[in-house]
């Protein structure tokens, strides 16, 4: 019972981390946790990093799964890209928002769809097989934007993008949605289990009867939708769709939200929610490093240190060491509970 | 025919005939100023994607590198320019620097028993940050050892020019296929992107193996680092973005598996050429717009993954299905 409490206080480091880097904010800033209410909806540096923070969060959702199988997603990036070209251009071409919506929405599925088949049905290495998508889909963005950027006018775009539903922004709201959403049907079905199966070992779950390619497609689409949608939502906040520059390095943020979340990436043990919180710790810290007054260069310095520290703590190396250090007598003399 | 020896020959194959049309719609393209314009543009892409190659053999992956190059021009620009160093004193420090990053990053995926995936996308962020810190502006190299080494080259016949960092890659890659097929060391590498495991077992000092790995690739990033500088004459936080994904992807066009233990320096050389023919054929067809090369270069990567599984479900003992990422 005593090593129960002691691992479920290791599964929450992330609260601690979040609880610290808001902290040191709000000491570097004391009008941090600030909050107004005007023109009906709040405004507050918490507020922003919770709206900044919704795209790699809504990215690392679907992230989440595919790491989960033990795969990963190197073109969700890309894909943001894609949508928000798409959006934008059907927009200025006189197509109604939603159907525009719509359309990016598909089209970041059917991404995500081709993903899901390079790596199930060619049985391509995921980090390769959305490599492919990575380094093309830039290309495709342009081709579809024709080399510009094309700003937009459209207010549902828009809305999507800077909108606010209940006086929250509408990013977070979209982000909050899809992580209950997600959560819901990953723990209140069978799914996340599946998921957790086929990332453990793939074989031995389609021995065990899982039919483990749809539940991969299902996963690399889901991802692709994810994607999809905070490619709209940046797009609805510049208010253009940039080919070259919109998404860029997000996978990598969204990925690093993933391992902050705790999520092996070996496969076999995932949470979405902690995710969302790892996409928090990262954009608070980005706010941070820019109320500081510190130059923005900082930021990536930054964030490689709090990496080092995450794998530091979450290698065998230093369980071993914890545990030796602080394990309770009888454990250590084999004791199984 | 020596069987392992298909996908080398399957890329050099599909390079030759993409040549040859090339040539058939643009015969100017058949010429040794083009050929040393390939070799010129593309030495840096060359000498990261060596090492990256190395890394790849060994069953890891290194996302590092362009950082490694953009965080190697800045460091070299201000040491040239602010510090008033001799360019030699400055490339031996910056070759120095990213061999023991490289070391570090070795010894973090070793010792912690991270996927090098994560300790080198920590890389990444690290050097980027780290060039950004030194100097978040272009700054431009003026110097006569810049001058002398951007002005000398072998003219070879039919008005080609062979530069000196042309030169540098070619040693590169003599020297790493060597050091890859002929040493001790490179049967290491091999052995650990076969299996970890066994390789341990067999006595391959796996530690100090990956540790070199990434040293190497590092290293050699750097070098890229002062090429890069050499060619544009200008050291910048974000110069070479996205370059680890070109040398991935000539990597794998080259014909090296991406699950280790198998692959070729001389298949990344051509790799390397295969991306500069897309980028000089679309230069020459001039209606094309520079986005095509990125649809391209990711629709032949595309191709030879397929290449690749088609050619080894062919062979009798295809190596079997492994995990992304070792633990």
């Amino acid at each position: 019972m005593k090593r129960l409490n002691w691992k479920g206080a290791l599964l929450r480091p992330q609260f601690a981390a979040l609880a610290a880097v808001l902290f040191i904010n709000w000491l570097l800033f004391p009008g941090f946790f600030d909050i107004t209410w005007q023109d009906g909806r709040l405004f507050g540096s918490l507020i922003d990093v919770l709206n900044r923070g919704a795209p790699v969060a809504i990215l690392a959702i679907g992230m989440t799964a595919v790491i989960a199988t033990k795969g990963v997603d190197l073109s969700v990036g890309a894909v943001m890209a894609i949508a928000g070209a798409v959006a934008a251009v059907m927009v200025t071409n006189g197509t109604p928002a939603m159907v525009a919506v719509a359309a990016a929405l598909l089209v970041g599925l059917l991404c995500g769809l081709w993903n899901g088949v390079l790596v199930t049905f060619l049985d391509i290495q995921p980090i390769i097989a959305t490599l492919v998508l990575m380094v093309a889909g830039r290309g495709l963005a342009q081709l579809v934007t024709e080399g510009s950027i094309v700003t937009f006018s459209d207010p549902v775009l828009i809305f999507i993008g800077t909108g606010s539903l209940l006086g929250l922004p509408m990013p977070t709201v979209i982000a909050l949605c899809l992580m209950v959403i997600a959560t819901l049907v990953v723990r209140r079905t069978a799914l996340g289990l599946l998921i957790e199966a086929v990332g453990v070992n793939r074989s031995a779950a389609r021995f065990a009867g899982i039919s483990s390619r749809l539940l991969l497609l299902l996963v690399y689409t889901f991802a692709g939708f994810c994607a999809a949608t905070a490619g709209l939502i940046v797009a609805g906040d510049i208010r253009g769709a940039d080919a070259n520059n919109a998404g860029l390095w997000l996978e990598l943020d969204a990925i690093l939200a993933v391992v902050i979340g705790g999520t092996s990436l070996l496969g076999g043990r995932f949470s979405i929610p902690m995710a969302v919180v790892g996409a928090m710790i990262i954009q608070a810290m980005n706010t941070g490093i820019l109320i500081s007054g510190f130059s923005p260069q900082f930021n990536l310095v930054v964030k490689s240190g709090v990496i080092i520290l995450i794998l530091m703590l979450q290698s065998p190396m230093a369980s071993q060491w914890l545990s030796r250090r602080f394990a309770p007598a009888p454990l250590r003399k084999g004791k199984s509970t | 025919m020596n069987r392992a020896m298909r996908p080398l020959l399957a890329t050099t194959a599909i390079f030759a005939l993409a040549y040859l049309a090339a040539i058939l719609q643009f015969p100017a393209m058949l010429s040794t100023r083009v050929l040393g314009n390939f070799l010129t543009d593309n030495a840096f892409l060359g000498i990261a994607a060596v090492g990256m190659t190395f890394v790849i053999i060994s069953g890891g992956i290194d996302l590092s590198v362009g950082a490694v190059i953009g965080f190697t021009t800045v460091l070299i620009a201000t040491l040239i320019m602010w510090a008033n160093m001799h360019p030699l004193l400055a490339f031996a420090i910056a070759l120095v620097v990213s061999a023991a990053f490289g070391a570090v990053m070795g010894a973090a995926i070793h010792y912690l028993k991270v996927p090098s995936f994560i300790v080198t996308l920590a890389g990444m962020f690290l050097a980027r940050g780290g060039a950004s810190v030194l100097s978040p502006d272009s700054i431009g190299i003026t110097h006569e050892v810049y001058t002398t080494i951007s002005k000398s080259y072998i003219l070879l016949p039919g008005g080609g020019r062979l530069t000196i960092i042309g030169l540098v890659m070619l040693a590169v890659f003599a020297v790493c296929m060597v050091l890859a097929h002929r040493t001790r060391f490179g049967s290491y590498v091999y052995a650990l992107g076969g299996n970890e495991t066994s390789a341990a077992l067999m006595g391959v000092p796996v530690a100090r193996t990956t540790i070199l790995i990434y040293t190497l690739s590092s290293t050699l990033a750097g070098l890229a680092g002062i090429v890069f500088s050499l060619y544009t004459s200008a050291g910048y936080s974000l110069s070479a973005l996205g370059v680890e994904l070109d040398a991935i992807a000539a990597v794998v066009i080259g014909g090296t598996l991406l699950t280790g233990g198998y692959g070729f320096i001389a298949g990344t050389f051509i790799g390397v050429m295969l991306q500069g023919l897309v980028q000089t054929y679309i230069v020459f067809d001039g209606t094309l717009s520079s986005w095509w090369t990125k649809i391209v270069i990711g629709a032949l990567l595309f191709m030879f993954i397929l290449l690749q599984r088609l050619v080894f479900s062919a062979s009798a003992r295809a190596p079997g299905r492994k995990a992304l990422w070792k633990t």
